[in-house]
């Protein structure tokens, strides 16, 4: 990690401030703890994760060139086992274009959009969930580092507000869950900690990959909300508002979750 | 795109029992599953898979749609001879997959 | 992704109308039934033949994540040579809607008898795995799973 990103992290750390109610970083678990030890060996071992079937789809995207430009990945970023190495650990990511911070798979498809000259790929689409999985599986065993700064900050205030507020027919928050009751059982399962750690992830439920959004969007349905629409910039607060709160836990992309 | 995934080892003695692992992409849809309105969704499962050591099969499998989606089939051959691990897959409409992998066996 | 009104009102109407299959989730012999289907298609893999327990080790997780994928392995004793081996392996279980999960083809190429794979279970339950043997011998093991629901669903529930 070069020293300037070292000293916005250790600044984001400072300034973001750990808010009421957030486990503290020792006892910082993710869902994987919370596995049978059968479920925990699936994830484990690349040759029976089912993950893997995404993830070497992604890298065959990754050297297939695509658009009006006719190129690859490959073309700009080369081998991804290099230059995508700690890019998942960063994002959501600040869009100095936008303004506003973005999730992996925006940018996957502004790069085909701008660089490719390609149309987007759709949300929870099998070539998308390939890419971000193949992209996300070279942050593998890396620490979440979301570095706040005075930009992103503001994005990382409505997503922790979001997170806190009561929603839904069944009027409940996140944290009423995820920070005050994890570790408590719901219906038979065990309520995790909420850190998306191993996104996109192979979840038993649904029989396939999917992303964080999906996920979210279970949450929402879950407790009978609205879900927002997949892309919608209350997602993607809420996503960086996730990892963050995850900070310096490592990457396990493609887990494996049920 | 990487329709199945196989893991076994490129060496042996012989004689050896090698583990192998496969990994095939397929939503086995069970075909008791109905959607929002009600319609039944047909089933649609891998049925067979094989796998052959050089011609001769050596590990059947006839799956079921208790079998999960993308299925894990783990099991282990005895390493004979050098030469080429077969796999296929063979299912509904029209479901057809084959891998191979290498063994050189000193 | 969530149910439509209107789609909510052609399900909750077409519901009254309890079409077949309807019926048979709601059939109060549905488990008498499924347990009957179990023994058919054991008596249609041994025959006759007495089945002994042993030699077979079944291994389930005893609670799952998750119903839709639960490990499952199956190991069974034997030298695995030609004169005794391991001929066939099969998985049964009594309240999936169809007593078959899977069954192995093998013999003394593959080393051990072993099946390691993972499988849907709809309901707590017992799971066995039955083993038949060169010389014309049934083995066999159980074990117990429970299975839960998950807490988050994805789809609306009616």
């Amino acid at each position: 990690m070069s020293l300037r990103s070292a000293l916005l992290f250790a600044a984001s750390l400072l300034c973001a401030g750990a808010g009421a109610g957030e486990v503290p970083p020792s006892e910082r678990r993710s869902g994987y703890d919370l596995m049978s030890r059968e479920t925990r060996a699936i994830q484990d071992d690349d040759a029976t994760n089912p993950g893997m079937l995404w993830v070497l789809d992604g890298e065959a995207l990754w050297n297939r060139k695509a658009g009006a430009a006719d190129r690859a990945c490959t073309a700009c970023h080369g081998d991804a086992r290099t230059s995508m190495k700690g890019v998942a650990a960063r994002y959501p990511g600040f869009d100095a274009a936008l303004g506003r911070p973005v999730n992996l798979e925006q940018r996957v498809n502004f790069c085909r959009a701008e660089r490719q000259k390609a149309p987007p790929l759709a949300f929870e689409s099998r070539e998308l969930l390939a890419l971000t999985a193949y992209v996300a599986r070279q942050s593998r065993g890396l620490p979440i580092r979301i570095a706040i700064d005075a930009r992103s900050r503001p994005f990382l205030d409505a997503g922790r507000e979001a997170f806190h507020r009561r929603q839904g027919q069944l009027n409940l928050a996140c944290s009423q869950c995820h920070d005050d009751n994890w570790g408590r059982r719901l219906a038979g399962s065990v309520i995790p900690q909420a850190h998306p750690t191993g996104y996109p992830l192979y979840r038993l439920e649904w029989q396939g990959l999917g992303s964080l959004e999906r996920r979210l969007r279970n949450c929402l349905i879950g407790i009978r909300a609205e879900p927002y629409a997949y892309g919608a910039p209350e997602f993607v607060d809420l996503e960086l508002y996730l990892m963050w709160r995850a900070n310096g836990m490592k990457i396990e992309t493609p887990a494996v979750r049920p | 795109m990487a329709r199945a995934v196989v893991t076994a080892p490129t060496r042996a003695r012989r004689g050896e029992i090698v583990e192998v692992k496969t990994l095939a992409q397929h939503p086995m849809e069970t075909g008791f599953r109905r959607t929002q309105t009600g319609e039944l969704i047909p089933r649609d499962i891998i049925r067979r898979f094989t796998c052959t050591y050089n011609g001769t099969e050596v590990y059947r499998v006839d799956l079921h749609p208790a079998m999960s989606a993308n299925p894990l089939i783990a099991f282990s051959t005895v390493a004979t001879e050098t030469g080429t691990l077969a796999f296929q897959w063979v299912g509904d409409n029209g479901y057809s997959v084959t891998e191979t992998a290498s063994i050189s066996v000193e | 992704m969530g149910t439509t009104r209107r789609e909510f009102l052609i399900l909750a109407a077409t519901s009254l109308a309890v079409p077949e299959a309807a019926r048979a989730q709601l059939d109060p012999n549905l488990a008498a039934n499924r347990k009957a289907a179990f023994q058919e298609a054991l008596r249609r893999i041994v025959g006759d033949a007495q089945v002994r327990r042993g030699r077979v080790k079944l291994q389930l997780p005893p609670l799952v994540d998750n119903g839709n994928s639960v490990p499952l392995s199956v190991a069974v004793e034997s030298p695995m040579t030609e004169t005794d081996h391991v001929r066939a392996i099969h998985v049964l279980t009594e309240k999936n809607p169809l007593p078959d999960v899977v069954s192995v083809r093998l013999g003394p190429r593959a080393g051990r008898a072993t099946l390691s794979t993972r499988v849907r279970l709809a309901d707590t339950q017992s799971v066995t795995a039955i083993a038949q043997m060169s010389d014309g011998s049934f083995w066999s093991d159980s074990a117990e799973v429970v299975v839960t629901l998950s807490a988050c669903l994805e789809e609306g529930l009616i």
